[in-house]
C-alpha cells in the first residue's frame, strides 16, 4: 500500500518526468501557433488575446491567493498602472522615434507594476488575512480616486490612447492586425506562464506554501512570512502589470477602468471559479470566465447576474473551484472506482438542469417586467424565444424550479452516497482521496 | 466662514450618524461571526430602494418599517442558508461570498430599478426648513434622520444592557473566541445578529435614500469607506466605530466645502496654463481629493495603528 | 560558552496576572533539561518567551551567552535556537517531503532564493532525507502532513523542529497523547535525534522524563521551585510537596 503512495511522488524529478514537462511546452507552443489558421476571424484572434492576457493577470493573482493565502481585493492596481505606463511608453517612444519595438513595451508595463508593488507592498502584507484584504481595499480605492484627480497622466474619464503602429519595427511587423497581437500575446503569455511555473519550484515559491499554510510556524524554520509575503506581492505585481499593458496595447488605449473595482473583482472571480488550488486552476478560469462574458453577453442581457450567482455557487458548493471538482476525481480513475458515481451524476443531471431552466426563465420573465415592461412579451434568452406575459410559462418556470428542486434534492442525496461508496473503495486500495 | 463650518459640522454629525448606523451592525457581525460583511453596504442599498418602492405604494412611514424587516429579514435568510455553510471552508470563502453576495445584489437591483436615480422624495410632512441659521434654511427631515439615529442608537444601547442576547453580544465584543461555547442555539443568534444588523443598515438607507441619492451605485460607493471606518475605529470595537464614524463624516464634509489648493494658497506655478502632472497636484482643490482622504486616512493607520483608534485586537 | 539557555529573573504578566516569576535557569551545553510542573505552571508560556512567540515583561533570556530577548523568533531561529509546538502544528496542505525540506531551506542558506530550482539542490535534498530517514516516516513521503496519522503528526513535528541543524532544542510535550509503545518509539527517536545537543523539553510522563534528563526544573505557579540531578529532584521535599506528592496521593 505504502509503495503506491511514494511512488507517485519522487524524491527528485525523473528525466521522463522533465522531457514530459518539456513536450507539453512543445505542444503548447505549437498549439498557440497554428490557432489562428484554425480560427482566423478578427473575433476570434481579439477573444484569444484576451483570454491570453486574463491567463497572465489571473495567474500572477493566483500568487498571492492560492500559493501565499493573501486574499486581494485591488490587484486591478498593478494592471491598471502597467497598462498606463505601457499607453505612455509607446507615445514617448513614438514621438522620438526611440529604437524600442512594440514588443518590448509590456516589460516596461511589468516593471512599473512592480515598482508600485515595491512602494505599496511592504506596508500591504505585513499582516495577512482580512487586515490584507482591507489594506487591499483601501489602496485600490485610493489609486482609482486619485487617478481621476491626476487628469494628465490618466487622462480624466476618457483615459489615454496611443498608436501602436508608429514604433521601430522588426521582421516588418507594423502589429497593425489583430493576428500580430495575438501573437504578440501568445507568446508573452507562454513567457509568463513558464516563469511563474518555475518561481513555484524556487525555495521562495515553496516557502510562500508554507506561509499559506502556517505563517505562525514559518517564524520558527528561520523565515519571515512578512518579507515571505512581500516578495510574492512583488512577482505578482509585476507579471499584473504585463497583462496590463498588453491589455493597453490590445486596445491602444488604457482608463480609470482599468484599475478599477471591477477590474479587480473580474480577476478574483476568475481565479476562484477556476480554483486556487492548483497551478492550471487560474488559466482554466481564465478561459472560462473571459468565454463566459463573451458568450453570455450575447445570449442574455443580464449576464453579470448569472456571472455573479456562478460565483456564489462556487463559492458554496465547490470551494475548489472547476478545477478541484475536476480532480476530486483524479483518484477515483487511478482506483477504477469512478465508474460508480457517475450513473448517480446523469440521474442527478436531469432535475438539476430542469431546476435551473425554471430558475433561469423566471429571472428572464422578472427581467422583462422590471426593465421593459411596456415594449413585445414575446422575449429571446438563451436563443429561445418565449412569452413573457403568458401565463403557461410561468407555471412552467414555477413547476421546473420548485419540482426540479425537490426531486432534485434526493438525486444529490444519491450522488454523495455514491461518492462516499467509490472513495471509500479507493481508500481501500490505498489510494488517499 | 463661521456659517460655513456650523453647517458643516451639522452634517458631519448627522453623516457620521448614518454611517455609526451601519458600521455598529457591521462591527456586532463581525465580533460574532468573524465575518467581515462585504455585503453590508448593499443591506443599505436595498433598504432605500425597498423603502422607495413601499413608499410609493404605501407612504413613507410605513415604508420606514417595513422595508427594514424585509432587508434583514433576507439578511437573516443570508445568514442562514448561506453564510453558515460557507463558514467551513473558511474565512478567505466567506469574505468571497459576501463579495459575490454584493455583485449579485448590485446586478439584482439595476435590473429591477434600472442604472439611473430613482425619484425618492421627502415626505410632503416633514419637507419644510427647520430653522434658518445665518443665511441656511436647515431641512426639518435632516434633523429627523439625526432623531432616528439617535432613538436607534438609545434602542440598541438598552438592548445591550439589559437583555440576554444584548449580554451574549457583549461578551461576543471583549471574548470574540468564546462565542463557540454559547450553547446550542448559538446558531439562531447568529441568524439574529446577522439579521439586525443588515436590518440597522436598511433603516440607515431608508432615511438616507430621500436626503441622497437613491441609485444602483450607491452600495459600491459607500461600501469602501464603511471599511474605512470599522478599520479606523478598530475592528470588533463599537466606541471605537462611533468615533471614526463621526470623524469620517466631518472630514468629508469639511472636505468638500473647502476650495482651497495649494495653487490658491501660493499662487499658480510658472506657465499655470499648461497641463502638466505638478500642475494637477498643484491646482487641486481640496474638495476634489475629499474622496481621497479616507483612504489615505486608512492607509496610514495601518501604518502607525494597525488595531485602530480605539480597537484592542491587532487586525 | 558557559551555558546553552540561560534566563534571568524573567516575568512575564498579563495584565495584573504574573505568569512567570523570576525564573532564574541556566541550561549547559549538552545538557538534556527537562522542564516539569502541574498543569497551568507556565512551562508553555516559558517556551513561548525563550523561543520568541512572546515577550517578557522583564529580565532577559541569552542563547549562548548572547541576549535573545526582544527578537522576533525567526532571528532567534537563525542563531540556532528550534522548538516544537504542544499541539501539532504543520504545513497541513504540503506532503511530508516538502515541510521537512521547508524546515532545512534556510539552514542551507538558500534563505529567499527565487532563482534556484529548488530540485536541484543536492544539498537540501540529501538533509531532508536523512531527517525523513531519521523520522521514519520515508514511506510516507508524499502524503499531505494533514492526513498523517497522530503519532507521525506528532514525528513530523519533532522533524519539522531539528531539520534545521539547531543545536538548542526545545520540545514541547513530544509524547502528548501517544500510546505505550509510540512514546517508547518517540523517546529513542528524540534520544537519537539531540545526540550531541542541547535539549530542553516539557514533558508530563515521568518515566521518560527520568528516563531522558540529565538536569530536571521544577516550575510551579510560574516560578521554579527546584532544580537538579534526578535523584535530587526525586527526594526533594518542596518537589514531593508541590508536585511529585500530588501525583502519589
Amino acid at each position: 500500500m505504502r509503495e503506491t503512495i511514494s511512488s507517485t511522488v519522487p524524491l527528485y524529478p525523473a528525466a521522463a518526468d522533465k522531457l514530459k514537462f518539456r513536450g507539453l511546452l512543445f505542444a503548447v507552443a505549437i498549439a498557440l501557433l497554428i490557432l489562428p489558421k484554425l480560427f482566423s476571424s478578427g473575433g476570434s484572434l481579439t477573444t484569444f488575446s484576451l483570454v491570453g492576457i486574463s491567463i497572465i493577470f489571473s495567474m500572477s493573482y493566483n500568487m498571492l491567493l492560492g500559493q501565499t493565502g493573501m486574499l486581494s481585493f485591488g490587484h486591478a492596481v498593478y494592471y491598471g498602472i502597467g497598462g498606463f505606463l505601457a499607453i505612455h511608453a509607446i507615445n514617448i517612444i513614438g514621438t522620438n522615434k526611440l529604437p524600442i519595438p512594440l514588443p518590448v513595451v509590456p516589460l516596461i508595463g511589468g516593471l512599473t507594476g512592480l515598482l508600485f508593488a515595491v512602494v505599496l507592498g511592504w506596508v500591504s502584507t505585513r499582516r495577512s488575512g482580512t487586515a490584507f484584504a482591507m489594506i487591499s481595499l483601501g489602496v485600490a480605492e485610493l489609486v482609482a480616486s486619485s487617478a481621476l484627480i491626476l487628469r494628465t497622466f490618466f487622462g480624466g474619464e476618457s483615459g489615454i490612447s496611443a498608436n501602436r503602429t508608429r514604433l521601430f519595427r522588426v521582421f516588418d511587423w507594423s502589429f497593425g492586425p489583430q493576428v500580430q497581437i495575438y501573437y504578440l500575446v501568445a507568446a508573452w503569455m507562454l513567457i509568463a506562464v513558464i516563469a511563474m511555473y518555475a518561481l513555484t519550484r524556487t525555495p521562495l515559491g515553496r516557502m510562500c506554501n508554507a506561509v499559506r499554510d502556517n505563517p505562525e510556524r514559518v517564524q520558527f524554520v528561520g523565515y519571515d512570512p512578512h518579507v515571505v509575503r512581500y516578495l510574492a506581492f512583488c512577482f505578482s505585481g509585476f507579471f499584473a502589470g504585463i497583462a496590463g499593458a498588453l491589455a493597453a496595447i490590445c486596445f491602444e488605449i488604457a482608463n480609470s477602468a482599468y484599475l478599477g473595482a471591477v477590474q479587480s473583482g473580474t480577476v478574483l472571480f476568475a481565479t476562484y471559479i477556476g480554483g486556487v488550488g492548483f497551478f492550471i486552476g487560474p488559466i482554466v478560469g481564465a478561459v472560462f470566465v473571459t468565454l463566459l462574458s463573451l458568450g453570455l453577453s450575447d445570449l442574455t442581457a443580464v449576464w453579470q447576474l448569472y456571472f455573479g450567482l456562478i460565483f456564489i455557487a462556487v463559492v458554496m458548493f465547490a470551494p475548489g473551484g472547476i478545477t478541484g471538482l475536476l480532480m476530486m476525481h483524479r483518484p477515483l480513475l487511478e482506483a477504477g472506482t469512478l465508474g460508480r458515481v457517475l450513473p448517480s451524476y446523469f440521474i442527478a443531471f436531469v432535475p438539476t438542469a430542469a431546476m435551473l431552466t425554471g430558475f433561469i426563465v423566471a429571472i428572464e420573465v422578472t427581467v422583462h417586467y422590471a426593465v421593459n415592461s411596456g415594449d413585445d412579451s414575446r422575449i429571446k434568452a438563451f436563443g429561445v424565444s418565449f412569452d413573457a406575459a403568458s401565463r403557461y410559462v410561468w407555471a412552467m418556470s414555477a413547476v421546473l424550479l420548485i419540482g426540479g428542486f425537490l426531486v432534485a434534492r434526493r438525486t444529490w442525496t444519491r450522488v454523495r452516497h455514491a461518492w462516499d461508496d467509490a472513495t471509500g473503495a479507493a481508500r481501500e486500495q490505498g489510494i488517499p482521496a | 466662514m463661521l456659517e460655513l463650518i456650523v453647517i458643516s459640522t451639522l452634517n458631519g454629525v448627522l453623516s457620521g450618524m448614518q454611517l455609526f448606523l451601519m458600521a455598529s451592525g457591521l462591527t456586532v457581525i463581525f465580533s460574532m461571526l468573524g465575518v467581515l460583511n462585504l455585503a453590508h453596504a448593499s443591506f443599505y442599498m436595498l433598504g432605500a430602494f425597498f423603502g422607495y418602492q413601499i413608499s410609493r405604494w404605501f407612504g413613507f412611514w410605513p415604508a420606514l418599517l417595513i422595508a427594514p424587516l424585509l432587508a434583514g429579514a433576507i439578511g437573516a435568510g443570508v445568514e442562514r442558508f448561506g453564510l453558515r455553510r460557507v463558514h467551513n471552508s473558511g474565512h478567505v470563502a466567506e469574505l468571497l461570498f459576501t463579495f459575490g453576495l454584493a455583485f449579485a445584489i448590485e446586478e439584482l437591483v439595476q435590473i429591477i430599478w434600472g442604472k439611473s436615480p430613482v425619484d425618492f422624495r421627502v415626505p410632503p410632512s416633514l419637507d419644510f426648513p427647520a430653522f434658518t441659521i445665518f443665511s441656511t434654511n436647515y431641512p426639518v427631515y435632516k434633523m429627523f434622520m439625526l432623531l432616528v439615529s439617535v432613538a436607534i442608537f438609545t434602542a440598541l444601547l438598552i438592548t445591550l444592557k439589559k437583555t440576554r442576547i444584548g449580554l451574549i453580544v457583549q461578551a461576543a465584543l471583549t471574548h470574540p473566541h468564546m462565542v463557540g461555547h454559547l450553547g446550542h442555539n448559538v446558531g439562531r443568534i447568529f441568524m439574529l445578529v446577522f439579521g439586525i444588523g443588515t436590518a440597522l443598515a436598511a433603516v440607515a438607507g431608508v432615511i438616507a435614500g430621500p436626503a441622497l441619492v437613491t441609485q444602483s451605485n450607491m452600495a459600491g460607493s459607500l461600501g469602501p469607506i464603511l471599511f474605512v471606518v470599522v478599520v479606523v475605529g478598530g475592528l470588533g470595537s463599537l466606541p471605537g466605530a462611533f468615533v471614526a464614524s463621526l470623524l469620517i463624516g466631518l472630514i468629508q464634509t469639511f472636505a468638500v466645502s473647502m476650495n482651497g489648493s495649494l495653487a490658491g494658497a501660493f499662487g499658480p506655478l510658472g506657465a499655470a496654463d499648461e497641463p502638466t502632472w505638478l500642475a494637477d497636484i498643484w491646482g487641486v482643490t481640496i474638495a476634489q481629493i475629499a474622496p481621497v482622504i479616507p483612504y489615505a486616512l486608512l492607509v496610514l493607520i495601518l501604518i502607525f495603528r494597525p488595531m485602530g483608534l480605539l480597537g484592542t485586537r491587532d487586525t | 560558552m558557559s551555558s546553552a539557555i540561560e534566563l534571568r529573573a524573567v516575568e512575564k504578566r498579563f495584565g495584573n496576572t504574573s505568569v512567570i516569576r523570576n525564573v532564574n535557569l541556566t541550561v549547559a551545553p549538552g545538557e538534556r533539561h527537562a522542564l516539569i510542573g502541574p498543569n497551568g505552571a507556565g512551562k508553555s508560556t516559558l517556551f513561548n518567551l525563550i523561543s520568541g512567540y512572546m515577550k517578557p515583561t522583564a529580565g532577559s533570556i541569552l542563547l549562548r551567552d548572547q541576549v535573545i530577548s526582544g527578537l522576533p523568533p525567526y532571528q532567534i531561529n537563525r542563531r540556532g535556537l528550534s522548538r516544537s509546538f504542544q499541539v501539532t502544528n504543520v504545513f497541513a496542505s504540503m506532503s511530508v517531503w516538502e515541510n521537512l525540506r521547508c524546515a532545512v531551506l534556510w539552514a542551507t542558506g538558500y534563505r529567499y532564493a527565487f532563482w534556484k530550482n529548488i530540485d536541484n539542490l543536492p544539498d537540501v535534498r540529501q538533509r531532508t532525507t536523512r531527517v525523513l530517514e531519521n523520522i521514519g516516516l520515508t514511506a510516507r513521503r508524499g502524503v499531505p502532513a494533514g492526513l498523517l496519522t497522530y503519532a507521525e503528526q506528532r514525528a513530523l513535528e519533532i522533524g519539522i523542529t531539528i531539520a534545521g541543524g539547531a543545536d538548542v532544542i526545545l520540545l514541547d510535550e513530544p509524547t502528548a497523547g501517544m500510546s505505550h509503545a509510540e512514546t517508547e518509539r518517540a523517546v529513542a527517536l528524540i534520544r537519537r535525534l539531540t545526540e550531541d545537543r542541547t535539549l530542553l523539553i516539557v514533558e508530563h510522563d515521568m518515566s521518560v522524563v527520568f528516563g531522558l534528563a540529565d538536569r530536571i526544573s521544577v516550575l510551579v505557579y510560574g516560578q521554579i521551585i527546584a532544580s537538579g540531578s534526578p535523584e535530587e529532584i526525586r527526594g526533594n521535599p518542596k518537589v514531593k510537596e508541590a508536585y511529585l506528592g500530588e501525583e502519589a496521593a
